[in-house]
């Protein structure tokens, strides 16, 4: 088994390297017309981990249901000095409402608004210009409203194999709990100050609109 | 006089509220409500000094803020009734478990930003879409290789006029499905089920239809080997753009 199967694997490193895009299992059966899925994936699966254990400066993801070489993210600040980029960003209204749609998806614009607060019809049309967003069909309900869920494009610019491999929403139960974790300490007690206090606090929930924006320039420690 | 005035940009009432929670470092299933209502008015009065257009929505809060302050006031029958503030905490709660999920999201390896694939190319896709345009197999070889099953199937028919019983959407239907279940498909398998005629017509105009939507394509590796079959949608019913399938005769 071991030559032909080294050599799928190498053709199939080939595809990979030349494609601009992510390919899947089943593109690559209907390219190379002789070799079955489960080899395919097989070959896939030892690649991966070929490439992880070389610990070079890229891997291959299984992102949108196809496969993909990426480079490791402490690469990210040389990547956007060659591209002379600033790097991608979402706000973090968009990035809440990416949340609710990917989470509640088969959604209702109604509902992502009863959720967040506020109106949403803005943002909802830019994501869906960023294809990261995109309607689903009607309800059948007064004035068929629009029903919106997220894209493969969505998977793959989120580094997601699929939408199972979300992480796993946090229960109501356990964000009361420990309310936030820019706030390491329980707080059981009443308020401290009735006054409002300009220099204090209001770190933790600031956290997730920050990271978007702010990609390390200090690599973090290698595995 | 130095004033710093360092003014939170909020996406909301309960993003507003739940700064004023964290500022205030209270329990968010205790909150003082009466505190709390008075630093959001503030707010709303310093962000309409400053001119700020202020949303409806902010508005709606500061009501609702006050009618639960209110109905603190008021003694309660014991256990009979919910705590007032159930109103705020529920979506407060709800809201923070999404506010989680979206800080989630962005300390992934997000494309583009943390992490980068190959580009593409523009030349090389305007190549890539003309060649997806030349389909692999041409409508001729697909007509050959229908002859050779009618001819194996039925070497010499009498023609016979009968109402139609299959339908091309119903066909389509049928190879959807079974291209969903078992992904590539031989040709000749497709007519596995078939016993007249008519209904051979049918299946070849259904496979014809779904090619010429994109659903389908169709390989053959050698002129005389059996063409194969494979979707170009995925199985959650999207083709490969991301588009729900456009089935006629499917709109439920």
């Amino acid at each position: 088994m071991g030559t032909p199967s080294r050599s799928l694997e190498l053709i199939i490193e080939a595809l990979l390297f030349a494609s601009d895009r992510p390919i899947s299992e089943r593109d690559i059966a209907s390219w190379l017309q002789d070799a079955r899925l489960p080899e395919i994936r097989a070959a896939l699966a030892r690649l991966k981990d070929r490439y992880e254990e070389m610990n070079r400066s890229f891997t291959l993801r299984e992102v949108g249901r196809g496969f993909q070489f990426r480079t490791r993210p402490e690469y990210a600040p040389y990547v956007l000095t060659m591209f002379k980029a600033s790097p991608s960003r979402l706000s973090r209204a968009a990035l809440e409402t990416l949340a609710i749609v990917a989470y509640k998806q088969p959604v209702l614009r109604q509902e992502i608004e009863r959720l967040r607060g506020v109106d949403v019809g803005g943002i909802l049309r830019s994501l869906m210009e960023k294809g990261l967003v995109k309607i689903m069909g009607r309800k059948n309900l007064p004035g068929r409203p629009l029903i919106y869920g997220t894209t493969r494009k969505f998977l793959e610019v989120f580094d997601l194999k699929d939408l199972d491999s979300l992480p796993r929403l946090k229960e109501i139960s356990e964000l009361g709990s420990d309310e936030e974790q820019g706030t390491p300490t329980k707080t059981e007690t009443r308020p401290a100050g009735e006054e409002p206090d300009p220099e204090t606090g209001e770190q933790g929930p600031a956290e997730g609109g920050a990271a978007p924006g702010t990609p390390s320039l200090v690599p973090p420690a290698g595995p | 006089m130095d004033y710093e005035v360092k003014l939170e940009i909020f996406e909301g009432p309960l993003d507003l509220l739940l700064h004023l929670i964290h500022k205030n470092e209270v329990d968010i299933f205790d909150i003082p409500i009466a505190a709390i209502t008075d630093q959001y008015l503030a707010y709303l009065d310093l962000m309409k000094a400053l001119n700020i257009n202020l949303a409806g929505d902010f508005l709606v809060m500061a009501a609702t803020l006050i009618h639960i302050k209110s109905k603190m006031l008021l003694p309660r029958r014991e256990e009979e009734e919910e705590d007032p503030r159930v109103e705020i905490t529920r979506p407060l709660l709800e809201y923070m478990r999404f506010r989680e999920a979206a800080g989630d999201l962005s300390r992934r390896d997000i494309l583009e930003r943390d992490v980068f694939a190959r580009r593409p190319s523009p030349e090389l896709w305007e190549e890539a879409k003309e060649a997806a345009v030349v389909p692999d197999v041409n409508l001729f070889q697909l007509m050959d290789a229908f002859k050779r099953i009618m001819d194996r199937e039925h070497p010499a028919t009498q023609l016979t006029l009968r109402l139609e019983q299959w339908s091309v959407k119903e066909k389509m239907e049928d190879l959807i499905g079974h291209l969903k279940t078992r992904g590539a498909v031989f040709f000749k398998e497709i007519f596995d089920g078939s016993r007249t005629v008519s209904e051979f017509v049918v299946t070849f105009l259904a496979l014809l239809e779904l090619v010429h939507m994109g659903l389908v394509k169709l390989f053959q590796a050698s002129p005389d080997s059996d063409i194969r079959l494979l979707p170009s949608f995925n199985k959650t019913g999207e083709d490969d753009n991301g588009n729900t399938l456009p089935i006629p005769g499917i709109d439920h």
